[in-house]
């Protein structure tokens, strides 16, 4: 225990302001950075080199686009509803923004007038903000879609709400195995459980739900080959069509807003947060106001946190542009059977083996700790093995297929309807005419 | 899906998305590391263009200024796409000079054929890419223009060896 000291309310105050600033500033920053690195690394991947003009590295180029959104003319077609239309980028922008206010980004900070948790506002609800705002997007999709009377953008926001409801199912269904190792839901509680609860992180006793819920989380987020809202090749721009200057850029802002907080929710949930591998030194959390249990907090340490948080979540940045210049889109249907048939099925089972799993080492008194752990890591092989086995077998790519033999049952039913009991020879004689 | 399309019975390593997917990521990643990007980088280095390549015109000048076109009238006659118009006009010594020469950059394609039928090797075409402009109007190029221009000419056969032999 080390007691540093509680934050007076005025100190407070000023340090909650500053943290909202901080994590909104730099939230932003990173999602003008992305814009960036996408088109780079689209044109790496592409043998290209990307954007590299404006500014070193063309590092300046948000900037030229977002100076060029602001001046381009906005547009509203004349059968729109304005109101909605209006709206939509808000709705949509606005939760986006907000969802990194429960991720803890560094291990507490001792300053002269107190400790402060280097979390925005650590609410006892954690995940469930997160899963509550993320779907509160897709209302901004949806109302874009449809108040913009244009049937492409109608049809991009149906899919939109399709996908979103599809997925946020086994997105939920999958965060069942962490609360239940972690013991609760704020994202404080489950860094501190990879750290010392079971000084594992999370990704490997619970690897299938990190499987699923990544894959959840590009259906969320609408990134390829999830982009069934926005499809290119298919609806113009998807719910997005109609719209011109700012208004199109605040969308774009809310998808990479959206793909920073989920690769940040991914590394806290499943890669430990702002834990640094290998090290306790910086296994500390906060018990009660100013105070802190295990390791003793200082500033180098929670900027080295801040620093190994960063490089985990730019990590799932990269993934997902790696998997969107790399992975084709989906059919629809191929969604629909991936999210209902496959992921939600198995993230229930995943729930029901992992309960078992906690039940039964219970029962056997093995204590919660790093055996615990390994344990279910060991479960968890089997599990993931065993799902990636049936995934692998699972023709995903290629529809409904039916066996020669169905095909010949069918075909043969085919004859019977085209040629007609009654108007066709008796049956087993061979027409003369043949 | 709804209808029985019918679908090939393939080996497992054929049709599993899983594997597929794992594999283009291994290639996409290869090709983002790969130092090497096959781009010019347009504005600031230059391509090499073929000896033959054929871009705007422009008129050969003698050295007192005047051009070498004496007005023949075999350019116009042979352009496919009727793109030069020339009127031709003579002077106190007999000597025929282009009153007005203008080619319509436009609606020229850039074929070479004037410069091929010159009988003087007045008209070229050259190696000129760079003809951007902001109206219409400043694309049919007039006798000034077309001597003012300096870029290199197009090269429509080796010059020691005019006959190709």
């Amino acid at each position: 225990m080390h007691e540093v000291g509680a934050l007076g309310p005025t100190a407070w105050l000023i340090a909650a302001v500053l943290k909202v600033i901080l994590v909104f500033t730099v939230t932003l920053t990173f999602v003008a950075l992305w814009t960036w690195l996408e088109r780079r690394v689209a044109g790496w991947i592409q043998d290209r080199l990307g954007p590299n003009r404006v500014g070193p590295f063309g590092l300046l180029q948000p900037v030229a686009d977002g100076l060029k959104n602001i001046l381009k003319e906005e547009t509203y077609p004349g059968a729109a509803s304005r109101f909605y239309f209006v709206a939509a980028p808000m709705l949509a922008l606005t939760p986006a923004m907000m969802t990194m206010a429960v991720v803890p980004f560094a291990a507490p900070l001792p300053t002269p007038w107190g400790l402060v948790d280097m979390i925005v506002a650590d609410a006892p609800i954690g995940v469930l903000y997160v899963l509550a705002l993320t779907s509160l997007g897709v209302y901004g999709i949806v109302m874009a879609g449809w108040s913009s009377n244009n049937k492409y953008a109608l049809l991009g926001g149906l899919r939109g709400s399709a996908q979103m409801v599809s997925y946020e199912v086994a997105m939920g269904m999958s965060l069942v195995p962490v609360f239940m190792l972690a013991g609760n839901v704020t994202l404080t509680q489950v860094v501190w459980t990879q750290q010392e609860g079971l000084g594992l992180w999370l990704a490997l006793p619970l690897g299938l739900s990190f499987v699923i819920f990544i894959i959840a989380a590009f259906a969320e987020t609408n990134r390829l080959p999830f982009d069934m809202p926005e499809a290119e090749s298919e609806l113009v721009a998807g719910y997005h069509t109609e719209y011109s200057s700012m208004k199109f850029s605040m969308f774009m802002i809310a998808e990479y807003a959206n793909l920073t907080t989920s690769s940040a929710v991914m590394a806290t949930l499943f890669f430990g947060g702002w834990d640094i591998p290998f090290w306790s030194g910086d296994n500390m959390r906060v018990v009660s106001a100013g105070v802190v249990e295990g390791a003793a907090p200082s500033v180098l340490i929670t900027l080295l946190t801040l620093a190994a948080f960063s490089l985990k979540t730019f990590f799932f940045v990269f993934l997902f542009m790696w998997v969107r210049w790399t992975v084709p889109r989906f059919r629809y249907d191929q969604i629909m059977h991936l999210g209902w048939k496959i992921l939600l099925p198995v993230a229930l089972a995943y729930i029901a083996i992992t309960g078992t799993g906690i039940l039964v080492l219970d029962q056997m008194g093995v204590a919660y700790g790093f055996t615990f752990g390994l344990v279910l890591t060991a479960v968890n092989v089997l599990a993931t093995g065993g799902f990636l086995w049936l995934l692998d077998r699972d023709r995903v790519m290629s529809g409904s297929w039916i066996t020669q033999q169905q095909r010949q049952e069918r075909l043969a039913g085919l004859g019977r309807r085209r040629h007609g009991a009654a108007a066709g020879p008796p049956s087993g004689e061979e027409p003369a005419w043949r | 899906m709804a209808i029985g399309v019918k679908v090939v019975r393939r080996p497992v390593e054929n049709t599993s998305y899983l594997r597929a997917t794992l594999k283009g990521m291994a290639l996409t990643f290869r090709h983002l590391v790969r130092p090497h990007k096959p781009v010019l980088e347009y504005p600031d280095v230059k391509p090499e263009l073929a000896p033959r390549w054929r871009g705007t015109h422009r008129m050969a000048v003698h050295a007192d200024g005047r051009p070498k076109c004496v007005a023949c009238g075999l350019c116009p006659t042979i352009c496919p796409s009727n793109c030069i118009r020339l009127v031709p006009g003579e002077d106190d010594q007999g000597n025929r000079y282009p009153i007005v020469y203008e080619i319509d950059e436009f609606r020229c394609i850039f074929c070479g054929m004037c410069q091929e039928v010159c009988p003087v090797e007045a008209i070229h075409v050259g190696q000129d890419y760079e003809n951007a402009e902001f109206t219409r109007e400043r694309f049919v190029y007039d006798l000034d223009r077309l001597m003012a221009q300096d870029h290199p000419v197009t090269a429509l056969w080796d010059p020691e060896d005019p006959l190709g032999q």
